[in-house]
Parts: structure tokens; sequence; C-alpha cells
């Protein structure tokens, strides 16, 4: 039992961007407890003002350096919406597979460089080495092989430059797409079956807590929604409901804390989730099969309340997008890649966008000129969405960990583990505006 | 011999230069780890040092006042500073609002003047510290990074390459992207790249910055005449990058 505590978290490590975890517990009462996000804000929905449609995916994939090819995405096809730009069936699969590859990456990335280290008591991937040195070198080979999957469709991972709006700036061949497709089966396959196997052992490291809450997320009926789809949101009780990507700003709300230099969302509930676990609670029927034998195995079915599982929702998602890709590069191939050449504008106008990031769904929207040069545009990014219910996890978490736990590190490092449990991305968080579209 | 001590620090940026990093595979990342110790890495790492160092690896702008310190206290302990990735080898993409003065009601509307939304012009690392190397890029070549730390390692001075873009096209054989009727930034962009971008058939938007000396005029001529865009889009084109570099800067 806990009766007097003084945490002070700055600048939260193996996280992406800055974080604060502030708490105060005297004489058995929380006086204190907050997260709080000091990160410097950048002002991208200005910077785009008075450039060519061509350039905007270029400034707004610079929100975030994980979450790259998901910005892009978004941009394209937030600027696509705006100009009336159909993009073609290949162009659609290949889309899907650069996706599928930013989600992988980012998982490993996650799960393996920035979680693990928690589970076997150790405070960096480095000081691994010497006691899981295997495990560390397969997750270095799975993410250097995700970052050239995507590199194969999207030019880079870090800032994709093929991905323009209209289509590819440039193709892959069927030779490298059947490449790639083997190095799946001869590479990546055994080195997933391996860290599945580790993961699956460390799973039961993963502390149990429960709050229900909303979780939201894209969802299609042609895939599980990462690329494309309208906005679900399943509740506590396994309601859903849908919203069109344009009326995004009905379901995130955000508002203004006086603690974080990002903005806070909300819809239904005092907060919600997204992420791997807010897909994974909202499109579990739609998961590869052997995603779901991943899920059995990791002790998962929906709904899942405990945030802290949202590291394992995105384990099971990495098997999920590896078999997905097999299936979609079968599918390429089957077709042929036809040089196409990107799409040209057709009207201009307002347009809205999404997909779904590692760390969950992403919002953009546009205003274009008759020259298609941008006027203004808004961003909600998934980790503002987070915070409000990270804040929330919080204030039922402090207080059960006061009776859990006898030492204040160890509250602490429970604390740490649940704001990295949501993968935050900080940096792309701190990009907000009211948004004043001119009519 | 004992490892070089390391450690990597981020300020204003989107923390994907790092990333880059994480993407060089077990046998680079494991020999660098042979010869280096990473006493430092927020997002890799739970430790923090006030140590000496011998090599600061700094990403990110330098975007606040309020960060002065934190840079001048790094660079007081490093006897190496690193700029990597363009936000801190010239201010990147965040410069990009320099030129703007409503950025903040603009984006924060009527919260714009809480004090904790502050962001000056942006300057890279270099307006508040002595910067010893910069690796350029938005993202960094991975690859260049390592050849750089390797050279410190062995006690050479790293060649940081200043010709134009344009060379390197030249030299594998890339159709230019004047010729295609399009236009591009390599006339007076950094090389170093390899140039993908033009050979992927996207203009180089000078990620890496200007070289020394850019001839501006000349580029605004080349966009507008030979490139054909409209007056004021070739004058402000290079500003995604080069904000910091411009002759309006």
């Amino acid at each position: 039992m806990i009766q007097n505590a003084d945490i002070q978290v700055n600048h939260l490590t193996r996280v992406e961007g800055h974080g604060n975890i502030v708490v105060n517990i005297g004489n058995g009462k929380v006086e204190k407890c907050e997260w709080q996000v000091p990160e410097a804000p950048r002002f991208f929905e200005a910077m785009i003002r008075g450039r060519h449609y061509s350039e905007v995916a270029r400034i707004t994939s610079r929100i975030c350096g994980i979450c790259a090819i998901g910005h892009t995405l978004a941009s394209v096809k937030t600027t696509e919406n705006a100009l009336g730009m159909e993009i073609s069936e290949q162009t659609f699969k290949l889309r899907q597979v650069l996706k599928h590859a930013e989600n992988f990456d980012s998982h490993v990335l996650h799960a393996l460089f920035l979680v693990s280290p928690d589970l076997v008591d150790a405070t960096s991937v480095f000081k691994m080495i010497p006691t899981h040195g295997e495990v560390v070198k397969a997750a270095l080979r799975l993410k250097r092989f995700s970052h050239e999957w995507g590199s194969l469709i999207g030019g880079r991972t870090t800032h994709p430059t093929k991905a323009i709006p209209g289509g590819f700036a440039s193709l892959p061949t069927n030779q490298e797409l059947k490449t790639l497709r083997d190095r799946f089966v001869k590479e990546a396959l055994p080195d997933l079956d391996a860290i599945l196997g580790v993961f699956v052992s460390l799973a039961p490291k993963i502390p149990a807590f429960t709050r229900e809450t909303e979780y939201m997320g894209l969802h299609s009926d042609v895939e599980y929604g990462l690329y494309d789809g309208c906005v679900q949101t399943v509740m506590p009780d396994g309601t859903k409901e849908q919203w069109k990507v344009e009326d995004y700003l009905k379901c995130t709300n955000e508002y203004v804390v006086p603690q974080s230099t990002a903005k806070y969302a909300k819809n239904k509930l005092s907060s919600y989730m997204a992420g791997a676990l807010a897909r994974f609670n909202n499109n579990f029927d739609q998961l590869r099969p052997e995603a779901k034998l991943a899920a059995k195995a990791l002790g998962m079915e929906p709904l899942v309340f405990n945030p802290y599982l949202n590291t394992a929702a995105q384990v099971v998602e990495v098997v999920h997008s590896t078999h997905a890709t097999i299936a979609l590069i079968d599918e390429l191939l089957d077709a042929g890649i036809k040089d196409e050449e990107p799409v040209k504008p057709t009207k201009y106008g307002q347009g809205f966008g999404s997909t779904e990031v590692p760390r969950g769904i992403l919002f953009h929207s546009y205003e274009y000129d008759k020259n298609y040069m941008c006027v203004g545009g808004n961003c909600i990014i998934p980790t503002n969405q987070n915070h409000g219910n990270i804040q929330d996890d919080f204030e039922k978490l402090v207080p059960e960990l006061m009776q859990q736990k006898s030492k204040e590190k160890e509250m602490e490092l429970a604390l740490e583990m649940l704001v990295r449990a949501y993968d935050p991305c900080i940096s792309c968080s701190t990009h907000y505006l009211d948004v004043k579209f001119v009519k | 011999m004992s490892k070089a001590k390391v450690a990597f620090f981020d300020f204003t940026c989107c923390e994907g230069c790092q990333i880059e990093v994480t993407n060089v595979g077990p046998e680079v990342m494991l020999g660098l780890l042979d010869q280096v110790e990473i006493v430092e890495f927020r997002e890799a790492a739970t430790e923090k040092t006030t140590e000496p160092i011998d090599i600061a690896l700094i990403e990110g702008s330098f975007s606040r006042e309020s960060d002065r310190a934190k840079l001048e206290a790094i660079r007081k302990r490093a006897n190496v500073v690193i700029a990597y990735g363009a936000c801190a080898a010239t201010g990147g993409v965040n410069a990009l609002k320099n030129h703007q003065s409503d950025y903040k009601n603009y984006v924060y509307g009527k919260d714009a003047e809480l004090p904790h939304l502050d962001s000056q012009k942006i300057q890279p690392i270099s307006g508040a510290i002595k910067v010893d190397y910069a690796v350029h890029g938005c993202p960094i070549d991975k690859n260049e990074l390592v050849y750089i730390l390797s050279s410190l390692l062995h006690g050479k001075d790293p060649v940081i390459p200043n010709h134009p873009v344009c060379v390197e096209c030249k030299m594998r054989e890339t159709v230019c992207q004047y010729e295609l009727g399009g236009h591009c930034l390599g006339l007076v962009a950094r090389a170093g790249c390899g140039a993908p971008c033009p050979a992927d058939g996207i203009p180089c938007e000078a990620c890496r910055g200007f070289v020394d000396e850019p001839n501006q005029k000349a580029m605004v001529q080349v966009l507008a005449e030979q490139g054909k865009l409209p007056k004021e889009r070739a004058e402000t084109l290079s500003r995604m990058f080069t904000a910091t570099q411009r002759e309006d800067a």
C-alpha cells in the first residue's frame, strides 16, 4: 500500500516524442495525476498554405518519422478527394501493400525495441544483446526487411517519395514483387515465428488492468480497416456506430487542456482509444486466419479492455500484415503490373481523407483553389485522440496501484509501461487547429 | 581501448532520422555497438547521463529559446557535435513557416497566446551552438551517418559532398526533369543522396539544403523559364527545405 508518492517523469523514454508523467500522493490521497505533453509545436497546417497539390504530401509526411507512410497516404487520399481523382485498382492494392509495410515496421519497432525491454527487466534493447542476442538480431532483420518492403513500393519508408496524388511516380516490376514475395517466405516468416514464440512466452508479464472505453478505427468491407474505410466505434457493450470520413469532426471533438501542447479528443464517452487494440476490437472478424491464431496464442478475443494489450494486438497485426501482403502480391502478380500514369485533377475544392497509422486513425482535410494550390488544412493525429484515454486510465490505475504496490518506483514503472503500450507518437500529435475553411 | 561514448538527442522534429538508424540491420548495428557505447538515447533507452560524451548526435531544429540552455549543456560535455537530419542541419521543413506571421493564430486560434505554444523563427542547431559536422537530408541516408561515425572513430575527417544533385543524376544517367517537361531544384541542391528522386520521376526538393553559395536568382529564372512555373511559385518553391538559407531568410 502506497501512502505517499511524488512521481515526476520528465521526457518519458522509449516513446516517440516528449511526454511527462506527474503523480502526487499524500496521506493516501491522490492529489495530482497527469499525463502532460510538452512537445514543441510545429504548425504544419499553416505551412501547407500556398503549396501546389503535388507538394502537400511531401510536407505533411514530415509530421511524423514513424507514421510517414500513413501521413503520405492520408494526404494523397485527401488531395484526390478534393481534386476529383479516381485511383486505379492497381494503385489501391499497391497502397495497401505499402500501408502493411508501415504497420509491420512500426509494430516491430515498438513491440521489440521499445516494449520488450520492460518484459525482460532491461533498460533498452541494447542491454538485451547479451541475454537475448538472437531475438535482437531477428528484430533488426525484420526491421530492415519491412524497410526494404516499404521502400520497394514507396521509394523510402521515412517520407516515402513514390506515392503521389493520382497513383505512383514509379512502379515496382513484376520481378521485384516476386523477389519480395520469396523473401517473405524465406526470411521474414521464420524470424516472425521465432519472435511470436518469444512474445507469447513474455505475454504473462504484461500487467493486468481493465478499463472499459470506446474504441475507434476505420472499418471497410474489403479489408481489415487499415488503408481505407469509414469511421467506426465499438462501445463496451459491443454496439457499433459508423460515420463518414468527411464527418470526422463530429466524432473527434477536440479540446484544449492546460497541461498539453496537443489537443485532446472525445466522442460518446469522456475519452476513446485508437490504435491496434481499437482496430482489433472493431474488426477482429476480418483478420487473416494466421493472425486469429496468434491472437488465440496470446489469449486475446474481442472485446479486450486492457490497454497494456495494445502491444499484443500489434503483434497480431504484424502477422496479419505479413499474410495479407503475400495475398496482395499474388493478386498483383496474377494481373501483372501495368504501366499506369498518375491520374490528373478534374475539379477543385475541399477534400477529406483518413487512413490507419500504426497508432490509430488519422484524418487530414485540405482545401484547394482553382490553380490546385492549397488554401488550408487540418490534421487530427491518433496520439491526440489517445491522450484523454491515457489520462482516464491513469485516474483508474493510480488508486489500484496504490493498493497493489509497495514502492513508488514500481508504480512509476507501471505508469510508464501504460503510456508506452499506447505507442504514442507525440511529435505528430502537436498539430491541430480550429478549422476555418474559406467558403 | 575503451569504447567511444555516443549520445542521441532530439529537439523539434519528426524523429524519422533516428528511425532510419534502426534500419541498418544486425551486422552494421552490432558492429557499431562493438565500437561505441550508447550512453543516452531517449527514444530507445531508459538511461540518461550527465557525463562527458565523445560524440553527440543531435536531431531537430532549434525552435524555442527555452531549448538553448539544453543545447549549450550538450555542447559543453560533448567532444564532437553532429547535427543529423535536415531539421538540425539547416532547419528543415520546420522553417517553412519562417516567412509567415499568422501561423500561431492559424493553427491554435483563440489559444495561440498560451505560453507553452511558443515557437520562434526556426533555426538549425548551429543557431544556438557550434556544430562540428552535419548529416544532411530529410531523412538522412543511414549509410552516410555510419560513414561519418566510422570516419570519426578512425580519426579521419569525413567528406561532406558540396556539389549539386545534377551531378549525381548525370552519373546515374537519369533523364533531366526539365527535359521531361517538369521542374527540379537539383541544380542548386546539395548532393550526397545519390539522386533517387529524379530517377523515380519526382523533382528534387533540396532536402539536403543548398550547395554553398547557390545562385538563387538563376534558380528562380530556370524554374520560371525552363520549368514553366508561375512567377510566385518559382520564387517560393525552394522554401520547403531551404528557408533558412534563402536570400530572404
